[in-house]
């Protein structure tokens, strides 16, 4: 672990300028990615602020019938909120499907959606990875793909995002607020948040230097039966091969999200229209730039036959 | 004392302390924290410096040059071994690869320097300072393309052959010719490969996590180049092994290497993820199966064939093993053979041979059974055998396969059992049910041990054997109380140091029934010192702390009233095992359900019946087992340790990609142990019972999948990527 000089921020203005101004500069809030990262030298930041003193772990209702959930609200307390579970329980149901209660207890909401990938090269420092150190080459190409993304991908970059909680705030039209250093506010998209890898994995999201995740802002609850379905070759603690976040009207329209097969949460909002009629229809749509080696070719049909257990959970509990 | 005749009435078989399912000994150590493993030894050590292993970053090559230069400069650094400046160093008879790589490059992770430091954080951060040049050359790390070349392995015995399998084969009505896979495996167990060394003088003092206590030694002072005298080696506590600490590895003699040029206490844990390629592995196996039946199902020809590779000089996965001994059929043949792969080293991981052997002949089994239309216990049973099928004239010591079966399918409900595959769904599951024999031979070995009565009345064990996480502290501890009519906490137990008598080791499922007839013979030792002191007769009774003969009652304490009564011996074997074939059996029996959409697989109950000589202590051999069917759930469902065949490395190497089972994935186990003796094996009667639990448990799986889905898979893991394509289609409900 490189050596790093380290402050508690006391605003979260004073954080994003604090970021932007000193050289190496990196939030840190539950730690449960980047300490890990840090210690065998992946990340290097040289400066850490300490986010966890700041007044963003509140969970409350916005005016137009939304909900604001603060960059620091733990995976666990959000889980548990009687709102989410009420009025978006996908979302409660992706956060259980992820890690472990150890970890959800320290994980936050921000830190969730920016946690990097788990590919194995990524993480190995003797194997080429443009992410980790752009222009490398990239050892996944030829290598062990099973946990890989197969949409969205690049020549330099086959990595997926980790994410569980991700995929349900993307079908529900989440947004990030955020603070930059000049003091200005601004909301992205989540669909905007996450880049592709391109010929740059190595930039990931599309915050500026020192920009500070202060909340996710989801819009007014969208109603209908709400199913998160991950699939995983254990029950519990593992990466998504496949997962599906639903929600279903009673007409059978609706909105899927799918995650363990993108760099970011993977919707197409055109595609699923015909989800009613032909879900099969929707993953063909999601996944018809899909790229596929012989170990993880299997998600596409994978995928689709999770669509169809989730619309028939749904319809189960309706 | 020499075993050489069956076992007669004997105390143990009082049973009043062996037998009975007592908690562990060692148990509140392990609880409080205050176990101490060989990374913690900060009472003996003082100011202990971190030692940091760098591992290779090509599979094979070799190093042009390493700039040390910028690790030198780092912060709080203190030495750095290298080759180049080690000193000459030799090889331990059991490793195959060398322990320090350099300039030659054997595997990926071969350690190739390690950095001392004041902190664990400075050593580290100075490794990654280090830059070597690397000339990497091709390797073979693809076991599917090196199977051609693979030859016929130097020891060993490759090769049996009863009777003419190819004519009967071909004559056979019904055949069944089948390959199967299984992958790599890591043992991951949870304690890494750990050792703090320091030199007292030119002795080298080192606590390591080791199962085989005089093996270390031997390989630790061969490496080192100096005499095992020169070596004191403990292993007290140990946390998890499973085959994975066998050996002297890189951690032992770099921490004492490192030591030595610091002129500090080293101690050096690998971190998880070179354990994977650094260390040992179970490798992989390509088998074919082939046998020939009647139509009413009698065997009349078997034969496997197993490949799998290692490093240059290395040996095969005995995974034909069971094939030898477990079903009768008068025509068989059996070979292996061994191809060089340039991956890290491959050898003994619970149950080695028999663990992927029986991975792969009892799904064939399954798959014959249902070619014949008879149910799989029942074809099992019908062709039971008494002897060694091979070698007629050896009679197996014991054998209750055919018990294991019939109640095991009793108590687990199997007559419940859908015939049809594919035939059984609860809501979105697909349910199965699957059987599978278990066997795993028993290995008896030469084990010591010293024994001392105090003027308290205390009896205290030594010996080098190991808890491996196994219970050995409390099944010795069993056997003393015994054997000197003491009560278990009377009973002291000192383990896992070179200073007391070489002992079996854990290993092999044989450090149970091995360690303990090693204490038993020291006490009978004690027991004749005892009662010559009392002036008693040699068949004094030992009970409730008295001895008894005759008229004569003392306590057993007066013997040493004068000072300490010391006793040592071994058992040593002479050729019953030669003359009786001794393997240990079982049947496991399993529910699973795999999702009708996606092909995940959960177990719902598993039950295993286990037929293996006397059980010291139902507790702890319970938990054995319950760890070992755990365990084959991962080889059913998830472990696999992922060949780079591009740049040769097991990729998922730590424990987000490395799959064990967790919690979610296992279900009530249930473990029956039939009320057995085997007096052929030792005076304890018993035999080994922790790597049973292992074999035929992931074939049951497979079984209950394919009966569940009607899909037969024969690559392990059993992945839902290879039942995805071919399960039902799902039905299309209508809207509502």
């Amino acid at each position: 672990m490189k050596a790093f000089t380290y402050e508690r921020a006391t605003s979260t203005a004073q954080a994003a300028v604090r970021a932007a101004s000193v050289p190496g500069a990196k939030f840190i809030a539950g730690g449960t990615n980047l300490l890990d990262l840090m210690k065998i030298e992946i990340e290097a930041p040289a400066h850490l602020i300490d986010v966890n003193g700041l007044d963003l772990a509140k969970i409350e209702p916005t005016p137009d019938g939304g909900l604001r959930i603060g960059a620091l609200v733990r995976n666990t307390d959000l889980a548990a909120d009687a709102g989410v579970r009420r009025d978006y329980p996908v979302l409660a149901r992706a956060l259980l499907a992820g890690a472990s209660p150890q970890l959800r207890n320290r994980a936050t909401t921000a830190g969730n959606l920016l946690q990097r990938t788990r590919c194995p090269y990524f993480y190995d420092p003797d194997q080429a990875c443009n992410k980790r150190e752009p222009g490398s080459g990239c050892a996944a190409l030829a290598g062990w793909r099973r946990m890989h993304a197969i949409v969205g991908t690049s020549d330099a970059c086959i990595a997926a995002h980790p994410s569980d909680m991700a995929v349900a705030m993307r079908v529900l039209d989440a947004e990030v607020e955020t603070m930059r250093a000049d003091g200005s506010t601004r909301r992205i998209a989540l669909a905007d948040l996450h880049r592709l890898p391109g010929a740059t994995p190595h930039l990931e999201t599309t915050l500026d230097a020192g920009e500070l995740i202060t909340a996710v802002v989801l819009p007014s609850p969208p109603g209908g039966t709400h199913v998160y379905r991950k699939v995983r070759d254990r029950a519990s603690y593992a990466f998504a091969l496949v997962s599906v976040a639903l929600v279903r009207q009673p007409d059978g329209s609706g909105r899927v999200a799918l995650g363990g097969i993108a760099p970011k949460p993977w919707r197409d909002e055109d595609a699923e229209r015909a989800l009613a009629s032909d879900p099969h229809a929707v993953v063909d749509g999601l996944l018809k730039d899909a790229r596929t080696s012989p170990d993880n070719a299997f998600k596409i049909t994978l995928a689709r036959r999770t669509l169809d257990a989730a619309i028939a959970d749904a319809r189960s509990a309706r | 004392m020499k075993f050489d005749t069956p076992a007669t009435k004997n105390p143990i078989d009082r049973l009043a302390v062996v037998g009975h399912p007592v908690d562990r000994i060692d148990g509140p150590l392990k609880t409080t924290g205050t176990a101490r493993y060989a990374y913690e030894h900060h009472d003996a050590v003082a100011r202990p410096a971190y030692g940091y292993v760098l591992g290779a970053g090509i599979a094979k090559g070799s190093i042009h040059s390493m700039d040390l230069a910028a690790a030198k400069a780092a912060p709080g650094v203190l030495a750095i071994v290298t080759a180049d400046n080690a000193g000459p160093l030799g090889k331990g008879d059991k490793n195959t690869a060398t322990l320090l790589g350099g300039p030659t490059i054997e595997h990926y992770h071969q350690a190739i320097a390690l950095v001392v430091a004041e902190t664990f954080e400075q050593a580290r951060w100075a490794a990654r300072r280090i830059r070597v040049d690397y000339g990497p050359v091709d390797g073979t790390f693809d076991l599917a393309r090196a199977k051609e070349s693979a030859s016929k392995p130097a020891s060993g015995k490759p090769d049996t052959a009863v009777g003419d399998f190819g004519n009967a084969f071909a004559a056979a009505p019904v055949q069944l010719d089948a390959t199967y896979t299984t992958p790599d495996q890591s043992h991951a167990m949870m304690e890494p490969h750990a050792s703090t060394a320091l030199w007292d003088g030119d002795t080298l003092v080192i606590w390591t996590s080791n199962q085989m206590v005089a093996w270390g030694v031997a390989d630790v002072a061969k490496t080192l180049g100096i005499p095992k005298e020169k070596v004191h080696l403990m292993s007290p506590f140990i946390g998890g092994g499973f085959g994975g600490k066998l050996f002297v590895r890189a951690d032992a003699v770099l921490a004492a290497l490192g030591a030595r040029a610091a002129k500090r206490p080293v101690k050096v844990a690998l971190p998880r993820p070179l354990m994977f390629n650094n260390t040992t592995h179970r490798p992989a196996t390509i088998q074919r199966i082939r046998i020939g039946a009647t139509r009413e199902g009698r065997i009349t020809a078997i034969a496997h064939e197993s490949w799998s590779g290692d490093l240059p000089g290395g040996k095969p996965e005995t995974a034909v093993d069971q094939t030898r001994l477990l079903y009768a059929g008068a025509n068989r043949m059996t070979a292996m053979r061994l191809a060089v792969l340039d991956l890290a080293e491959a050898n003994a991981m619970r149950a080695p041979g028999e663990a992927p052997g029986m991975m792969a002949l009892e799904i064939a089994i399954d798959e014959m059974a249902e070619k014949l239309g008879i149910d799989p216990v029942q074809f099992r049973i019908a062709n039971d055998t008494q002897v060694d099928p091979e070698h007629p004239e050896r009679p197996f010591s014991k054998r209750r396969l055919v018990d294991c079966l019939a109640i095991g399918a009793e108590k687990f409900g199997w007559k419940a059992r859908n015939p049809h595959p594919a035939g059984t769904r609860d809501g979105r599951w697909l349910v199965g049910f699957g059987v599978a024999a278990a066997f795993r031979n028993n290995l008896v070995t030469r084990s010591g041990a010293r024994v001392r009565l105090g003027k308290d009345g205390v009896v205290t064990v030594e010996t080098d054997m190991t808890d491996i996480g196994t219970g050995s502290y409390t099944i010795i501890a069993q056997t003393a109380a015994e054997m000197m009519g003491v009560p278990l906490h009377r009973v002291v137990v000192r383990l896992g140091d070179s200073d007391y008598p070489v002992s079996s080791g854990s290993g092999g499922q044989w450090g149970g029934n091995s360690s303990t007839a090693g204490v038993y013979a020291a006490c009978t030792k004690l027991r004749e010192a005892v009662a010559t002191k009392l002036g008693l007769p040699p068949d004094a009774d030992f009970a409730d702390g008295r001895v008894r003969a005759g008229s004569r009652d003392v306590a057993v304490a007066d013997a040493a009233r004068n000072g300490e009564l010391v006793a040592e011996d071994h058992m040593e074997y002479g050729d019953l095992d030669k003359r009786y074939q001794q393997s240990t059996f079982g049947a496991h029996f399993v529910e699973v359900r795999v999702d009708a959409a996606t092909g995940e697989t959960r177990v719902k109950r598993m039950l295993a019946v286990c037929a293996a000589g006397r059980i010291l202590n139902p507790k702890t051999a319970r938990s054995q087992v319950i760890g070992a069917m755990t365990m084959g759930v991962g080889a059913a469902l998830s472990e696999h340790l992922v060949v780079d065949r591009y740049a040769g490395f097991f990729v998922n190497h730590d424990l987000a990609g490395y799959e064990v089972p967790v919690h979610a994935d296992i279900p009530h186990l249930d473990v029956v142990f039939l009320d057995e003796t085997d007096p052929m094996s030792s005076p304890m009667k018993a035999k080994g019972v922790a790597e049973l639990g292992i074999c035929g448990v992931a074939a049951a799986i497979a079984n209950a999948i394919h009966h569940a889905t009607g899909v037969r898979v024969r690559d392990y893991p059993v992945t839902l990527d290879k039942l995805i394509d071919r399960l039902p289609l799902l039905a299309r409900e209508e809207e509502s």
